[in-house]
């Protein structure tokens, strides 16, 4: 075991992936820098070289696209963009390019390509520096979107997202660098077999996260415990496509969910999730009406105690969590 | 609609009445020329059988025919070799042929047929064909011209001289993507052949009316690349400005830029010449049509008794029969099972 925070994890996987896959290479702003991606690729050019470790014009829209262009030649490319928010130059590349490829030329070519984005947010950073925009990216049919919320997944998920044919969105989330844990050695697994996964098993009530509300979900649990309450943590990993079932089974046993998500409440995540069981369990077999925790609809805000208000709490899990097992029980 | 440019800078290349002569051929190799003369032909025989039967109802997908403007493709292929990777845009019909696709894969693909170069997947806007180095299509504008520096940038990190080829229009150099794609390909000195067909259209609107300038390669001098600007119904002019292009990039002297100055015949969608939707460039289109590349090309060989009367019929003839053919296989053809709805979404099939 190593101890790693998810930082470092995702510098493992990169290590990985330059160590054991020749075609692999990176391609992004600020790789030559020390300060663009926190803790995450330090010397990585260093250590492999500025040919491999590309550092890039300010041209989101095309070094995507570039990448697109080299993973149809035999690369596995890794595109970083240091924030989502810059990342929606490349929509082309990566909405109507790589994620269509395969079906428009009948399955005969694959864009191996990873794109990285970054949630970074927090600090008056304000409404363009701070998006989570991953529900509009799992609408897309084609690109698969994965969200580690531990190190171990933030290393293991990027490898399989590398070594994946599909074109794959990887979201990573600066609140969670700091985060540690002891690492196993790599297995190198097939991204098409990972999926949502129940990380904590509870009766009375199904929370469902995501990257950074995943770990917030556990926390909450945690707090709930304390007031008798067993809360189920169901982390969904990979957003697309989506596999619902543990999600399903949690909550055919809890009887409630609450679905939290650092994205924006209309058409969001957390509806799809909701939307997903209220298909597939019967409102017998529910003890309350599902909820979902989001952040409001509204762009993040600079102000102190606006951003205060903006951003999901542990406290405002752990509050609807039991209000709704008590609504319940009434 | 036009307006007077601010800088007209195109010269005689876009006065419809000059260039008009049969091309200057002497001591050229003539076998190369009658083959291409042919490749020319059967580009055109296709896209005259996709536009009728687009008004006989028989295909539904969007066409967008290149016809009048055979020369580039054939022109610039020349140069190109399999291990080369060439992109095109919603207009590649002629590029896909001039590569050596087949007609029968490109047929069934407009029909949506199973054979088709897609698999029936893609339709006209979306060819592929990596056996003869032609990775894809597609009609989003200026969508594959990042795709080819980064298939240029793939080429370098393989060792070689192979490159890529970014085919698009005088439309697409108003898209920022393309901007940003000169730049990357010319910081980092990429292997790759910008080709600007610019037929002084995108869709209805005439170039004076949206840029300041009629010539596109400007651009690429602003980008500091090697740049040519050709008369595009030109067969000779087109290869030679190709090749010596090519060779530099091949080189190893970074991106080039190779504008032809063409024409298209039909609208910018379907069979048509849109005289009828509005587009006021009749006087133009009768014009252009006598700069006609197959044309020039033909008269030139008759002059120097290398192309009989008998052997240009025939030709044509043959060109026909094999479109035919090809027509009559494809309408025939059976479409993707309906599991191809969600197998080619990913890797790996629906399962996964």
């Amino acid at each position: 075991m190593t101890r790693m925070n998810y930082g470092t994890a995702i510098r493992a996987a990169f290590m990985h992936l330059l160590d054991h896959h020749p075609e692999v290479f990176v391609i992004g702003q600020g790789l030559w820098a020390k300060w663009y991606v926190g803790n995450s690729m330090t010397d990585l050019d260093k250590l492999y070289g500025v040919d491999r470790i590309m550092d890039s014009p300010v041209s989101e829209s095309a070094c995507t696209g570039a990448a697109v262009g080299a993973s149809l030649c035999g690369y596995r490319p890794i595109v970083v963009h240091p924030r989502v928010d810059f990342m929606l130059y490349a929509m082309d590349a990566m909405v109507n390019q790589a994620a269509k490829w395969s079906h428009m030329v009948g399955g005969q070519a694959h864009p191996a390509v990873t794109i990285r984005g970054i949630v970074n947010r927090g600090g008056e950073q304000g409404a363009q520096h701070s998006q989570a925009l991953h529900a509009w990216f799992a609408h897309v049919p084609g690109l698969r979107v994965v969200m580690p919320a531990t190190p171990a997944d933030a290393r293991d998920l990027l490898i399989a997202s590398v070594l994946c044919d599909d074109p794959v969105l990887y979201i990573d989330d600066r609140w969670l660098y700091d985060l540690e844990d002891d690492l196993p050695p790599v297995v190198e697994r097939p991204l098409e077999l990972e999926g949502p996964e129940l990380l904590r098993d509870g009766s009375d009530i199904t929370l469902v996260g995501s990257s950074y509300t995943t770990q917030q979900c556990l926390a909450a649990a945690n707090g709930l415990a304390e007031r008798g309450i067993s809360a189920a943590v169901v982390d969904l990993r990979v957003i697309n496509p989506l596999r619902a079932e543990p999600i399903i089974a949690s909550v055919r046993k809890t009887g409630r969910l609450l679905a939290v998500d650092g994205g924006w409440r209309t058409c969001g995540l957390a509806g799809e999730v909701i939307a997903r069981v209220a298909e597939a369990v019967h409102p017998a077999e529910l003890r309350a009406l599902p909820r979902r925790l989001t952040l409001p609809d509204a762009p993040a805000p600079t102000s102190k105690p606006l951003e205060r208000i903006y951003y999901t709490l542990v406290d405002d899990i752990v509050t609807a969590a039991a209000d709704l097992v008590k609504e319940a029980a009434r | 609609m036009t307006r007077d440019f601010p800088y007209r800078e195109l010269g005689t290349l876009s006065d419809p009445e000059q260039h008009l002569s049969a091309l200057a051929i002497s001591g050229r190799d003539t076998e190369r020329l009658l083959r291409q003369l042919r490749d020319m032909l059967l580009i055109r025989r296709v896209e005259e059988k996709i536009g009728d039967m687009v008004t006989a109802g028989m295909i539904v997908c969007p066409c967008h025919l290149g016809i009048g403007q055979e020369a580039v493709a054939v022109g610039v292929s020349e140069h190109l070799r399999a291990t080369d990777r060439v992109f095109g845009a919603h207009r590649s019909h002629s590029h896909y042929l001039a590569l050596g696709g087949g007609v029968y894969p490109l047929l069934a693909e407009v029909l949506g047929k199973l054979d088709g170069c897609s698999k029936g997947m893609g339709g006209s806007m979306h060819l592929h064909d990596p056996a003869h180095g032609l990775l894809g299509t597609v009609p989003i504008v200026a969508g594959t011209v990042s795709l080819a520096v980064g298939a240029a940038l793939a080429a370098r990190k393989d060792g070689g001289d192979s490159l890529a080829v970014a085919y698009f229009g005088d439309g697409a150099a108003e898209e920022g993507v393309v901007h940003e794609a000169m730049n990357l390909a010319a910081a980092w000195r990429l292997p790759v052949l910008f080709v600007c067909e610019n037929n002084l259209f995108s869709s209805h609107l005439h170039i004076s009316l949206r840029q300041p300038s009629d010539r596109v390669a400007r651009f690429a001098e602003a980008h500091r690349m090697s740049a040519m600007t050709i008369d595009g119904n030109d067969l000779l002019a087109v290869s030679d400005a190709t090749a010596s292009l090519v060779a530099g990039i091949r080189r190893g002297e970074g991106p080039a830029f190779l504008e032809a100055l063409t024409y298209r015949w039909r609208g910018h969608v379907g069979p048509r010449e849109d005289l009828d939707v509005g587009v006021n460039r009749g006087s133009d289109l009768a014009l252009w049509k006598r700069r006609d590349p197959i044309r020039r090309l033909a008269d030139a060989l008759r002059e120097a008794e290398s192309l009989q009367e008998e052997t240009w019929q025939a030709m044509d003839r043959a060109v026909l029969e094999e479109v035919e053919t090809a027509w009559r296989r494809a309408d025939a053809a059976p479409y993707p099972d309906e599991s191809a709805l969600l197998d080619w979404v990913y890797a790996g099939g629906a399962a996964k």
